[in-house]
């Protein structure tokens, strides 16, 4: 039987992917596209805040979204229907998005007079936090019902975002969600996230995440 | 939860090595993992098993080094090492201030290899 020999192989298993991401900022640089990579679990709102954010934003900047999904075409037919440009990425089974699908996006949109590119992720806190999009900011969103304790349960996600939104507080008044708890919870794992509380039913809170975006896009095209 | 597309990096990642050390069989693989990241090991190697099927990788045993989740204090800027369950009450050995960035605990890493 041959010899058993050794040999060093020292590579990123994700080494593929940190590239092509790298690759699609490096694209959205130069035509000055600002591209947002919106995750969470299902049904916590991602679909609802994109609305809410067209109809403040569609006037005074160019918005496109990449929606992912299992195998349906809801989300995008609801986002086009606002007057914005959407693609839908079917991802089969897939539990998240990777560059290379964002890519897909991207050259779908045909991206180069958009400011702003929103991605709705395939909801999953798992997933979704270990694969770079090539988005230039993370955002998550935790609603109200799934309860202050996710980010012990899912760490990653909530070190890897800038933003956290906190959704459906309308229903704070039913449920023992704590946010000064949540806000512990968070703010220990990831000391600069920025943390937003919004109702996209009634539309409350959603004020100062619109203008954080505003503001980023300005920053980002200087 | 995404073990298979990270199964199928390992095993391309792999084969690449094994072709151009012209490599008969592949017998182990050694990989480097953050304690932060949410793979099964045993469902990396099922999923490897059945990818390797016919390829120079078929058979190889993964083995796994899961590597420390590491914090780095705001305040003092000394780094520790805490577990998953540490991340809740995370106070710095030194200084005692609570809180912290991550330094490290993602990994994915291919190390080394046994080939024949």
């Amino acid at each position: 039987m041959a010899e058993v020999r050794l040999i060093e192989v020292k590579e990123e298993i994700l080494a593929d992917n940190i590239k092509v991401a790298a690759g699609v900022r490096e694209r959205l640089q130069k035509t000055k596209t600002m591209l947002v990579n919106l995750m969470s679990s299902p049904g916590s709102g991602k679909t609802s805040l994109i609305l809410r954010t067209i109809a403040h934003l569609k006037d005074s900047l160019k918005l496109g979204v990449i929606e992912a999904d299992i195998d349906s075409m809801v989300d995008a037919e609801k986002v086009a229907a606002q007057g914005v440009r959407a693609v839908q990425l079917r991802t089969g089974g897939f539990c998240h998005l990777d560059a290379t699908m964002v890519t897909q996006g991207i050259d779908a949109l045909n991206v180069s007079d958009l400011d702003l590119v929103i991605i709705e992720n395939v909801g999953n806190l798992v997933c979704p936090a270990e694969f770079d999009t090539g988005a230039h900011k993370n955002v998550m969103i935790l609603s109200v019902p799934e309860g202050d304790d996710k980010p012990l349960k899912y760490p990653l996600m909530f070190s890897i975002c800038d933003v956290l939104i906190v959704n459906k507080t309308d229903y704070l008044s039913l449920s023992d969600f704590n946010t000064e708890v949540l806000r512990k919870r968070v703010l220990a794992l990831n000391p600069t996230i920025i943390i937003m509380e919004v109702s996209c039913k009634d539309g409350s809170g959603i004020d100062p995440w619109v203008n954080w975006l505003k503001d980023e896009v300005a920053e980002f095209k200087k | 939860m995404h073990e298979l597309p990270i199964t199928e990096e390992i095993l391309k990642v792999v084969l690449k090595h094994a072709v151009t050390n012209n490599v008969q069989r592949v017998v182990g693989i050694n990989l480097q993992i953050g304690k932060l990241s949410d793979l099964e090991d045993e469902w990396i190697q099922r999923y490897f098993d059945y990818l390797s099927k016919g390829t120079l990788a078929e058979g190889a045993k993964l083995r796994i080094e899961r590597m420390p989740i590491k914090m780095q204090c705001p305040s003092c800027s000394q780094s520790y090492e805490v577990e998953m369950t540490g991340l809740e009450n995370l106070v710095c050995p030194k200084c005692g201030e609570k809180g912290g960035s991550l330094l490290s605990g993602r990994e994915y890493y291919i190390k080394d290899m046994e080939v024949q």
